[in-house]
């Protein structure tokens, strides 16, 4: 595994440091509850989504606001906490109507893309920064500019986030 | 590169995105090996987004390893520890 070495933006030492501490303290706290032996199999899979969103907390708060990716995660962090304490029956009408919103656009995107020749390059070019942009958190309102700069930040981000799983998986499993 | 502006992008100038679309190239262990091959943004952008994939499943899937830590143990110490040897590098 090569040490990530680029000084230049991110300052990847305290980056990762920040989510280290961060990240295991939330570890310790969701996994020193009970004994892992004893859980049943609906305990451990409130436990593995606990992780990941501690997981995804951890390096956005690292981040702080700086980013638009990172607000847009946290924020979304937020909201869906909020929304599971509301009403979990909305949250699902809403994720089908945006699943059926995004089928669509993607059929009229692929009847654009076979019926131009010319600028085919351009249109296959849109629809990658499309799934781009349903990637990357905050991605669907940014401009092309800002998308591929936040993109090449989230990818810094989570490379380090994944470094830093790994070792602690490798710890454990000791 | 783009002569008609895509969407709302007429704003930036085409050397701003090679530049952009460069920069992102460099990051993409899978494109890295000939630094000076010209590859299409279109295939950028692609190898891009599953990179991306990628990564957001490793995270998930290392989170379900971490949620199967064996046994209990003292865990302020190993805090310590980890973080002594996660920072060292």
């Amino acid at each position: 595994m090569s040490p990530m070495n680029n000084p230049q933006d991110l300052n990847p030492s305290s980056l990762k440091s920040r989510f280290t501490t961060r990240f295991l303290r939330a570890l310790t706290k969701i996994n020193g509850q009970k004994p892992i032996s004893s859980s049943s199999p609906r305990e451990m899979f409130q436990r593995y989504r606990r992780i990941k969103v501690a997981a995804d907390k951890s390096m956005a708060w690292s981040v702080r606001s700086r980013r638009t990716w990172s607000r847009a995660m946290l924020w979304k962090l937020r909201s869906r906490y909020s929304c599971r304490q509301a009403s979990s029956s909305r949250r699902s009408s809403v994720r089908t109507s945006t699943i059926i919103k995004s089928r669509q656009a993607k059929t009229s995107h692929e009847k654009e893309n076979k019926n131009t020749t010319t600028g085919q390059d351009e249109v296959g070019f849109v629809v990658q920064a499309d799934k781009l942009r349903k990637l990357v958190p905050g991605g669907e309102a940014m401009d092309l500019c800002n998308l591929l700069g936040e993109t090449a930040h989230y990818i810094k981000c989570l490379t380090t986030q994944v470094q830093v799983m790994r070792k602690i998986a490798h710890f454990y499993s000791l | 590169m783009f002569s008609h502006g895509s969407r709302a992008s007429s704003r930036i100038t085409d050397d701003e995105l090679n530049a952009l679309i460069l920069k992102l190239q460099t990051l993409l262990p899978q494109l890295n090996q000939g630094r000076n091959a010209r590859v299409s943004a279109t295939k950028v952008l692609n190898e891009t987004c599953s990179y991306i994939r990628r990564l957001q499943k490793e995270v998930d899937d290392l989170s379900e390893r971490l949620s199967q830590r064996p046994g209990s143990m003292d865990i302020t110490s190993f805090d310590a520890e980890i973080l002594r040897n996660l920072l060292q590098q």
